[in-house]
């Protein structure tokens, strides 16, 4: 394919050799989008073309903006739990945990050790899921209906996982500031233990179904590469930027959560191309597994919210019928004007998202509201890759790159 | 115990002889840097000499309700819009955040595209939703909003409604297309 960008290259018209009627002439135009079966959700592409080679292409988004910032600064921090819902809704729980965990380092929070343990969990299982979905729909473009069927279908059991918790498949705002809405019960361990049992032979199926299929190799080798130092300077993270070789993890670099207590490995590829962000996504449902292994038969006893004093998780039932700090604290909390207090402050917190560095700029100003809610998305920058990765390349490779990146919408325009 | 970043004294050190007297806070661990507009350029390229080879994010916050309030929102030192640049760097890992403040009428600062070239749809984000120009920035278009909107609705004084744009879009029916 190497040779394919040098073909591309000495066909674009040299200085001074009439370059007017050369480009005019040869180039033409073609809208990919906003609605089409391969962007998978709603963005838009204009193409230039020369032949069957993209020449420039130039994104639009947009679309689906509904001004979820804005949003963020009307609502409180646990009803803007169900806005992050609809910003990547391939894995809303890793968006749940995402933006709460950044409204308690805002806060000053310090969950309790379940919290953290099987919040760990469900954000792996995010994982897993937005990685099948992600992968499913390269194959799925490139031809291979069966992987993404494989893939489907696991999604649906983790669907069931989630159902069991809290009772919403897909939106499922679960979190809640200082804790979350449902605990663990013995059932919802159960399926987290059978999935972990019977996902593995899944996955082996899948990569062998795919992961040396001659036809998709040959359609995303060598496609879209994206180098180191270009990953970096051009913002990219997750995936994307171990595929081309960047050793950044957020779990390993800034343990969040309970990451620090599990074995796990970062995957990277030094290749950089559709192949190898395939590989790494791979790769890294089989190390999310690993956690979710450790994690589920060792989540600590004791409370999911933090305590009374902390103002901020509603108490438990037992604790409003019976103490008088329970009463209060559920009395206030659920009044407009008592909220728990917030600081005059700003900070930024991320976690590893599936997609790649999700994080939330809150500043708050002493309202249980933000006062300003940044949500800093991966798609964002990574659907800004898109042009520099699809240049010289032919159009039918357009959807391995755009499946290869990961670019959600909905995450992308908020 | 919640994670700390690793310390960014040595940065600040360089800063500091650099540029003289900077001003910095710290935040649970998020150590910020505040520069004046003039220098936030050369500042920025200071930093990616040093090592944060990744932009992380670039935004802003509208201090429009707080600038004349005795109750003043962090450093926001009664001006108006505060650019934050979060800066990282993939080797150490260490995290530093860079704050700019400008103000109305026309709201300017240098382009970080000649660094980054993540910059760009950054860029081009806030100067949608917040109308910041940044100065020499290649292809400053609205990012999200379509291109005939006037408003720049991440602004404290747009109303969380609209103002009817969406009332007045253009229709476009079949017969007239």
């Amino acid at each position: 394919m190497a040779d394919a960008v040098a073909t591309a290259e000495s066909r674009k018209p040299k200085a001074g050799e009439n370059a007017a009627t050369r480009s005019e002439d040869y180039l033409w135009t073609l809208n990919f989008g906003p609605q089409h079966p391969a962007t998978h959700t709603t963005l838009r592409i204009v193409l230039k073309l020369e032949g069957e080679r993209v020449v420039d292409a130039i994104p639009e988004m947009g679309y689906l903006h509904s001004g979820f910032e804005k949003i963020g600064e009307h609502l409180t921090f646990n009803q803007y739990v169900t806005v992050t819902d609809r910003m990547n809704y391939i894995s809303p729980m890793a968006n749940n945990v995402a933006w709460h965990h950044a409204v308690e380092t805002l806060l000053g929070i310090d969950l309790t050790p379940r919290c953290k343990v099987t919040r760990t969990i469900i954000a792996e299982l995010a994982r897993i899921s937005d990685h099948l979905l992600c992968n499913g729909a390269v194959g799925l473009d490139t031809g291979a209906f069966t992987f993404f069927l494989y893939g489907f279908y696991q999604r649906e059991v983790i669907y069931d996982i989630f159902e069991t918790l809290c009772g919403a498949r897909f939106t499922n705002s679960y979190t809640r500031v200082g804790g979350a809405s449902h605990d663990f019960t013995p059932l919802v361990i159960e399926k987290i233990r059978t999935f972990v049992k019977t996902f593995p032979k899944t996955l082996n199926d899948m990569e062998r179904l795919l992961t040396r299929n001659r036809i998709f190799v040959d359609r995303t080798k060598g496609v879209g590469v994206l180098t180191k130092e270009e990953a970096t300077n051009r913002g990219a993270t997750g995936p994307v930027a171990r595929a081309s070789g960047v050793a950044r993890d957020l779990r390993k670099d800034e343990p969040y959560l309970a990451y620090a207590d599990y074995d796990f490995n970062v995957c990277c590829a030094t290749a950089g191309d559709c192949y190898a962000r395939y590989l790494v996504r791979m790769e890294e449902m089989r190390q999310s597994l690993r956690i979710v292994t450790q994690a589920v038969e060792n989540i600590p006893a004791g409370p999911i919210n933090v305590g009374i004093d902390e103002r901020t998780a509603l108490p438990t039932k037992q604790q409003v019928y019976s103490t008088i700090e329970g009463t209060i604290s559920h009395f206030e909390l659920s009044m407009s004007n008592r909220g728990f207090e917030v600081p005059t402050e700003e900070c930024y917190a991320s976690i590893e998202a599936p997609n790649g560095e999700l994080g939330f700029y809150l500043a708050g100003d002493g309202n249980e509201t933000a006062y300003r809610a940044r949500c800093r998305p991966p798609s964002v920058l990574h659907f800004a890759l898109f042009p520099h990765l699809i240049r010289g390349h032919t159009l039918s490779d357009l959807v391995a790159v755009l499946g290869s990146l990961n670019i959600i919408a909905a995450e992308l325009d908020r | 115990m919640p994670f700390t970043p690793p310390p960014v004294d040595d940065v600040l050190a360089a800063l500091t002889d650099r540029f003289g007297g900077i001003e910095s806070s710290v935040f649970r661990g998020q150590t910020r840097v505040v520069v004046p507009v003039e220098q936030a350029f050369e500042t920025l390229g200071f930093l990616k000499d040093r090592g944060f080879d990744l932009l992380v994010d670039v935004t802003c916050v509208d201090y429009l309700d707080y600038r004349d309030s005795p109750m003043q929102m962090p450093a926001c030192g009664g001006h108006r819009y505060g650019l934050i640049y979060l800066l990282a760097s993939t080797t150490t890992n260490q995290r530093l955040t860079l704050r700019v403040f400008v103000d109305d009428p026309r709201p300017t600062v240098p382009s970080a595209t000649p660094l980054w070239e993540a910059a760009n749809w950054l860029e081009r984000e806030v100067w949608d939703l917040f109308g910041v120009r940044f100065e020499g920035h290649p292809d400053l278009r609205r990012l999200v909003m379509p291109e005939e909107f006037t408003a720049h609705p991440l602004r404290k004084d747009y109303p969380l409604q609209g103002r009817g744009e969406r009332h007045n879009f253009p229709v476009i029916t079949r017969e007239n297309s």
